[in-house]
């Protein structure tokens, strides 16, 4: 399973570092609602299959923070490919996360399944999960919210008009899965102490010239909106009405 | 600026409307080069066909249409590969596409194939030798201008960012029929399931009702389950609900518990603390009921009632009856 | 919503408990047009109180902030926001067992009903503990937890009813304007507003409000760690949000309570995570709330093992996971007392801070009652405002002593435990003599003081001054105090005293100044020295000091380094028209000269005459000594021959030197605080201010009423004439310990604060429902005695009495020596007088 640190945002955004980072001192830092649910669907696969999981991450040294949350959900161990803290892109994201695949396959063995959420939730960039299957050519798909494993297949759901489309992948396969897809666990005391002696094997992958490069990041302007009285205590009811009538969902 | 290619999709025989906002997107990178819509569907489907003759009027000067027997459903890198090939035979210096879950993932194929950057959710696109593109991140509270140092740049653009652009103009139509082998028609949709219909689950709800501290107690969603009976809702709390155990935390609505896009969002008695705020983010109305008139709820309510959930609530469901007679 | 305000009688900054209790009390008491402004959203504004684990443990070693509980778990009770669910402290140590006992001990003082409980009885009260870890623990039946946000609230719609209130959020004050010295506006975002007084009650922010009026509220960000877990099952099949006591698991500085289905764990055992309250982020930016900071999980691990170790059966369920954690941000003193009342800086402008949610409702009541009757039913001495010196309003020193007191916020605090940090601040000018002398120093208000000499070790022989065995008795405490209180009985000792605060009254108002706030008589000849007891309005002790009278407009007023800053504002208060006030505490050091030499001594560097008749008790003049003129003060707070000697700070070294030189052939012994403060006081009963004397006890009582009231007004007379005509409720008693065996055999030595009880261990009352306990203990070295004073009722006060003392919940046998005014050394004062 793939996850990124990416800042807590849940506020009104402030930039730093001249325009090029959030403003993360007062946010904390997480992994994105999709990758929280990658994690969850990684240990349950593991929990109804038996095997081992793996997180891995490209990202600062402080990101083990996030690959312990990770293997405090039940995760077996991980691999951190150490950055500077600088962004990469999603192609080189995901060159530097097959190289590390690479290796440790070669002296682990194969992975059945690769984890990514759909997006990271802070570059949103679509594509690290297709080009790590296009890389290893293997079929990777996206947008999911249901997945099963049996019989050397995954079983892949994704939200579609009236219900969902199914999709059937042989392993191994690369899937980037969508928040909802399960409920996350919050991480147990046990869980907490046993990731803290699990082990994380971390490599220093170059950052090569960056083909989607930022220039700055800007916080949109967004009208301040001032809610709409509708009245009053129970005499507001038929505005009410009115207003779910206008809105067509009654 | 050289041609652009644009994917377009499209669904019971009209394009997306997400897909002409990337026409429109892919007119302005062309500067006046040529703009190739491609639409991809099973062969002779009738469908593609009918979409691609509308695309002239929206930029495109070129529609292609690929058909082939095997796609019979949505196969990503198929597509992918098509758009490719296209790109390259064309030569065009940009591949567009909508920026919608089958658009970013096949134009993200398109990327992998070629071994390009991919810009995804793009709200503006400045052609040059060096595309730059503002592009949304973090669901869009945030923006970022970056450039796209290739030879061709590959993008999407952000739903309803950029207006669709209609020149009045007509397009030839071309159909032709792409080479595809087993590897590309790996990945594609082998089945369907309906969705069930029991129950409104609260992150595919329509609407949800939430109760807050201000409910009191689990009977106190009494009114709230009333209303969204009526209204085919989902009930739905805060943290200080489920703390405090009057709701299952299956229920919780917010940062640490169920993010929600409904299309109506109905708080009751809640406060709106940020982490709660920050689970409601996608929904497109909100309405609070709150009995004080600062709490934070208000700024980020489209609509409000001052005044006491225990009253307010079941007046509304009176009213809804009353009407429905 | 209503428009805002131009004008106000207060202006209330802050809707957290605090700003919200004080609204309403305010209203209560009859105030109107009382503005509250927030820059946050009610009901949460996102303060330190929206985070509050809200629970109300009620036992505290200290008074003040007992009855502060005590009196807002009643308001809490009152408007039944408040759930009883007792409260554990639990022990896996025997060092926290005892610890445990002292704050049963403790409680008792304060009428807490609480008592010890082994490992079985509190696996009954919370069945999922693991019991087997612990050695025992403390209970206390009456511990609950609050809802501060629905009291805030209620706070705020009983006052708006009143029609006494209005609450403006989403308001932000950018600047106060101040006039003449006193506060005049309070500009915000929505418009200037004029206030006869403001409050500034909003927790961790308030430096930065009393800043812009140029005040100071000393206090910093420190962040608490909670977590919460969950759901535990064991809740959810419980009807109960709040069903087991709280337990604090105190030797790993923890707490866990069941919060609805969640299990909450606090931490106070993490590193101390300081914070400036400049970078509390807005409402807008933080991630949760402002004052909610990201968890830092690493801080916190650690401590995880040490929960689970207690609540295996809660928190090892893998199924219970951590659902939301924060660094909530709370604010640390640097003395870690509130912040209340007048700022000294400015006229109008008050502090309610550093407040708990457990202290919130009574902090409220007692800052109204302080603003509208100008004196709080609860003594708020150790929290006043005007107790900070220059460099504790700092936020280097505020920031330094918060970093050294956080991890101590459940750890075992000996009452006389000493600062380290940010020493030394104040040196005396004879601190490098003293240096050298190897004094043990101690802190009072930023001095070093020596509290005993170890090169006086010797004269622990010489005297046979016995040690005390047990480690917590002989914490902080040295045989040698004693020694040195013999050989100033013997011969003569010589006192370091610059931690005096000093003031000098001047002006044709002078004499009306002093005479007003002094209830003994001030209009004395030029040259007589006066100790007099300072009142309060309802005859309560504000400070008892001394003051010499210098010239016919010339007072000088001598009183505790500790509480001179609090005395100085309320001269400066109560100051008479034509009169000015000057503080010179750092232009005058003092030395005192005490023993049946002193005079030998100090006679042998002068030609004046200072024969008992020349130089008569209770008088002072300038005396030449050597190169020096000397205030030479003939009064003793040892209880023996001798004079305060008053001379500028950089002359203070020489005098030293002389007095010492000439003191070698007597016997002169350099003595420390030791004797000062503890041993030489006590056998001679002098009272102590902070000890025997607060604002609960009268004059009367305390045994200091003067032999005749004066005419003159003061502030407190008519309360004193008042308590004149009531039957005594208590007196002040001198008791001696029989035997300091303890059940192990082991010798104890009280060190104060602890329950005088029947001999059968009755807790004792008097008519005024207050207990009775020892406000001080420590040894009379003359005597032998280890001595005790106490209040008594009328009938226990009487010479003989026996009675008993508990001490760590043990009962040692003590006997009334001394009832009302008197001595257990030398009662006729032969020797001042001599």
């Amino acid at each position: 399973m793939c996850i990124k640190r990416v800042p807590a945002v849940a506020g009104r955004i402030t930039l730093t570092d001249g325009d090029r980072a959030i403003d993360a001192r007062y946010l904390g830092f997480t992994i994105g609602p999709h990758e929280e649910c990658g994690v969850e669907e990684a240990v349950r696969l593991i929990e109804a299959h038996s095997g081992e999981s793996v997180v891995l991450t490209l990202g600062p040294a402080e990101a083990t923070e996030q690959l312990r949350d990770a293997m405090a959900l039940g995760i077996t161990r991980a691999i951190h490919l150490v950055t500077d803290g600088e962004e990469w892109d999603g192609q080189s994201a995901a060159a530097a996360i097959v190289d590390a695949v690479r290796a440790d396959e070669a002296t682990q063995g194969p992975f059945d399944l690769i984890l990514l959420g759909n997006e990271a939730a802070d570059s949103g960039g679509y594509q690290v999960g297709v080009r790590i299957g296009r890389a290893l050519g293997r079929p990777a798909v996206a947008g999911i919210k249901g997945l099963a494993v049996a019989e050397g297949k995954v079983r892949c759901e994704q939200e579609a008009a009236g219900g969902r489309d199914v999709y059937e992948v042989p392993l191994p396969a690369v899937v980037s899965v969508l928040e909802g897809i399960n409920l996350p666990r919050y991480p147990s005391v046990p869980g907490r102490i046993r990731a803290k002696s699990k082990p994380i094997a971390p490599s220093s992958p170059e950052r090569p010239e960056q083909r989607l490069a930022m220039i700055r990041l800007v916080v949109p302007q967004v009208a301040a909106t001032e809610a709409v009285i509708l009245g009053h205590g129970p005499d507001a009811a038929p505005a009410v009405v009115d207003m779910l009538a206008s809105l067509g969902v009654l | 600026m050289g041609s652009v290619l644009c994917l377009v999709t499209a669904a019971e025989g009209a394009a997306d409307e997400v897909s002409l906002q990337a026409l429109a997107a892919a007119s302005a990178l062309a500067a006046g080069g040529a703009v190739h819509a491609l639409v991809i569907g099973e062969a002779g489907a009738a469908a593609a066909g009918a979409a691609a003759h509308e695309l002239g009027a929206w930029g495109a000067t070129q529609v292609h249409v690929a058909t082939h027997p095997s796609l019979t459903s949505f196969a990503p890198d198929a597509w992918a590969r098509i758009l490719a090939d296209l790109a390259d035979t064309l030569g065009v210096a940009a591949v567009v596409g909508p920026g919608s879950d089958a658009g970013n993932t096949v134009l993200a194929r398109v990327a992998a194939r070629l071994d390009l950057p991919f810009a995804a959710n793009c709200t503006q696109v400045v052609p040059g030798d060096t595309v730059v593109v503002t592009r949304s991140r973090w669901g869009g509270s945030l923006l970022e201008e970056a450039a796209i140092n290739a030879t061709r740049a590959i993008l999407t653009t952000q739903p309803h960012a950029v207006a669709k652009t209609s020149t009045g103009g007509s397009a030839a139509v071309a159909t032709f029929a792409p080479t595809l082998d087993d590897a590309d028609l790996a990945v594609r949709v082998v089945g369907h399931v309906d969705a069930a219909k029991a129950g409104v689950s609260l992150a595919e709800a329509k609407i949800v009702i939430s109760g807050g501290r201000g409910v009191g107690s689990t009977d106190g969603f009494a009114p709230i389950e009333e209303l969204a009976g009526l209204l085919g809702a989902a009930v739905g709390c805060s943290r200080a609900v489920t703390i405090s155990g009057w709701r299952p935390h299956t229920d919780q609505v917010g940062q640490t518990g169920t993010k929600i896009a409904p299309d109506l969002y109905i708080a009751c008695g809640i406060s709106g603390a940020t982490q709660h705020m920050a689970g409601v983010k996608g929904a497109k109305k909100i309405l609070a009921i709150n009995k004080d008139h600062e709490a934070p709820i208000m700024t980020g309510a489209d609509y409000a009632v001052i005044g006491d959930l225990a009253t307010v609530v079941p007046a509304i469901s009176a009213e809804i009856k009353r009407r429905r007679g | 919503m209503a428009s805002f305000p131009s004008s106000a009688k207060v202006v209330i900054i802050g809707a957290g408990i605090v700003g919200n209790s004080i609204a309403y009390h305010l209203a209560n008491l009859g105030w109107k047009d009382i503005v509250q402004i927030d820059k946050g959203p009610l009901p949460n504004p996102g303060g330190s109180t929206g985070h509050a684990s809200n629970f109300l443990y009620l036992a505290d070693h200290n008074k003040e902030m007992a009855e502060l509980t005590l009196e807002s778990a009643r308001q809490y009770q009152d408007w039944d926001v408040y759930t009883m669910c007792g409260g554990l402290e639990v022990a896996r140590s025997q060092e926290r067992l005892n610890e445990l006992r002292r704050k049963v001990d403790s409680s008792k003082n304060w009428g807490i009903n609480s008592r010890m409980v082994t490992p079985a009885e509190i696996k009954a009260l919370v069945p999922f503990i693991n019991e087997e870890i612990l050695v025992g623990g403390f209970y206390s039946p009456e511990v609950g937890v609050c809802d501060s946000l629905q009291f805030g609230t209620l706070c705020r719609e009983k006052a708006e009813a009143m029609g006494a209130l209005q609450s403006f959020a989403m308001t932000e004050v950018t600047a106060m304007g101040v006039e003449d010295g006193r506060i005049k506006t309070v500009t915000t975002n929505r418009g200037v507003i004029e206030a006869e007084y403001v409050i500034i009650a909003c927790g961790v922010w308030a430096p930065l409000l009393a800043e812009m009026a140029g005040a100071y509220i000393p206090l910093t960000p420190v962040v608490h760690q909670m977590a919460d877990y969950g759901p535990v099952p064991l809740f959810e099949k419980s009807s109960k949000a709040i069903g087991y006591p709280i337990v604090r698991d105190m030797d790993v500085l923890m707490y866990e309570r069941q919060d609805g289905i969640g299990f909450e764990v606090g931490s106070y055992a993490h590193r101390s995570i300081l914070h400036d309250p400049e970078t509390i982020p807005s409402n807008e930016a933080a991630a949760l709330s402002p004052t909610e900071f990201p968890f830092t999980q690493d801080d916190f691990d650690p401590q995880l093992e040490d929960a689970l170790e207690l609540f295996p059966e809660i928190l090892g369920d893998e199924k219970v996971g951590q659902k939301y954690a924060i660094n909530g941000l709370i604010a640390l003193t640097p003395d870690g007392m509130p912040v209340l009342g007048e700022t000294p800086e400015v006229k109008g402008l008050w502090a309610a801070a550093a407040v708990w949610v457990k202290e919130g409702p009574a902090v409220g009541k007692a800052v109204a009652e302080w603003m509208v009757h100008g004196e709080p039913s609860i003594d708020l001495n150790q929290s006043d405002i005007s107790r900070f010196h220059a460099h504790q309003k700092t936020r280097k020193h505020t920031k330094a002593r918060a970093f050294e007191a956080f991890p101590k916020t459940y750890g075992i605090v000996h009452p006389a435990e000493q600062y380290l940090s940010d020493r030394p601040l104040r040196k005396t000018p004879m601190y490098d003599w003293q240096k050298a002398h190897d004094a043990e120093f101690f802190e009072v208000a930023g001095w070093e003081r020596a509290q005993w000499y170890k090169c006086n070790a010797p004269l622990v022989k010489k005297y046979g001054v016995q040690t005390r065995p047990n480690e917590w008795d002989a914490r902080w405490w040295s045989p040698i105090i004693n020694a040195e209180h013999l050989a100033m009985r013997e011969a003569a000792g010589i006192f370091d005293l610059s931690a005096f605060a000093i003031f000098d009254i001047l002006g044709v108002g002078a004499l009306a100044s002093v005479q007003g706030v002094a209830m003994r008589q001030m209009d004395v000849a030029v040259g007589k020295v006066v100790y007099t007891p300072v009142l309060s309005e309802t005859g309560g002790f504000k400070s008892d000091l001394t003051i010499m009278r210098l010239a016919k407009n010339h007072f000088r007023v001598v009183t505790g380094g500790a509480h001179g800053m609090a005395d100085l504002k309320w001269f400066k208060d109560n100051l008479a028209p034509m009169a000015s006030i000057v503080d010179l505490t750092t232009a005058y050091t003092t030395i005192g000269v005490w023993g049946p030499r002193a005079r030998d001594i100090v006679q042998s560097l002068t030609r004046a005459d200072m024969s008992h008749k020349a130089f008569p008790f209770g008088t002072c003049r300038d005396v030449e000594m050597g190169s020096q003129i000397v205030l030479a003060s003939r009064i003793s707070y040892v209880g023996d021959l001798g004079w305060e000697l008053y001379v500028p700070m950089e002359q203070g070294q020489r005098l030293w030197d002389e007095l010492w030189a000439a003191g070698e052939q007597y016997g002169l012994t350099a003595c420390g605080m030791g004797v000062y403060g503890t041993t030489g006081r006590l056998e001679k009963g002098y009272r102590a201010y902070g000890a025997e004397l607060d604002n609960d006890y009268t004059t009367a009582e305390a045994g200091m009423l003067p032999p005749k009231i004066k005419d003159a007004d003061f502030i407190g007379r008519d309360a004193v004439v008042r308590q004149l005509e009531q039957p005594l409720s208590a007196t002040c008693c001198i008791l001696t310990v029989d035997d300091h065996d303890s059940a192990s055999g082991e010798k104890r030595y009280m060190l104060g604060r602890q329950p005088i009880t029947m001999p059968d261990g009755t807790p004792i009352e008097d008519s005024k429902g207050r207990r009775s306990y020892a406000n001080s203990a420590g040894a009379s070295p003359s005597t032998g005695k280890h001595v005790l004073m106490a209040y008594l009722p009328p009938a226990l006060a009487v010479v003989g009495t026996k009675l008993a003392v508990e001490y760590f919940q043990e009962h040692y046998p003590v006997t009334v020596a001394v009832a009302g005014a008197g001595a257990l050394f030398d009662p006729e004062n032969l020797r001042i007088r001599g």
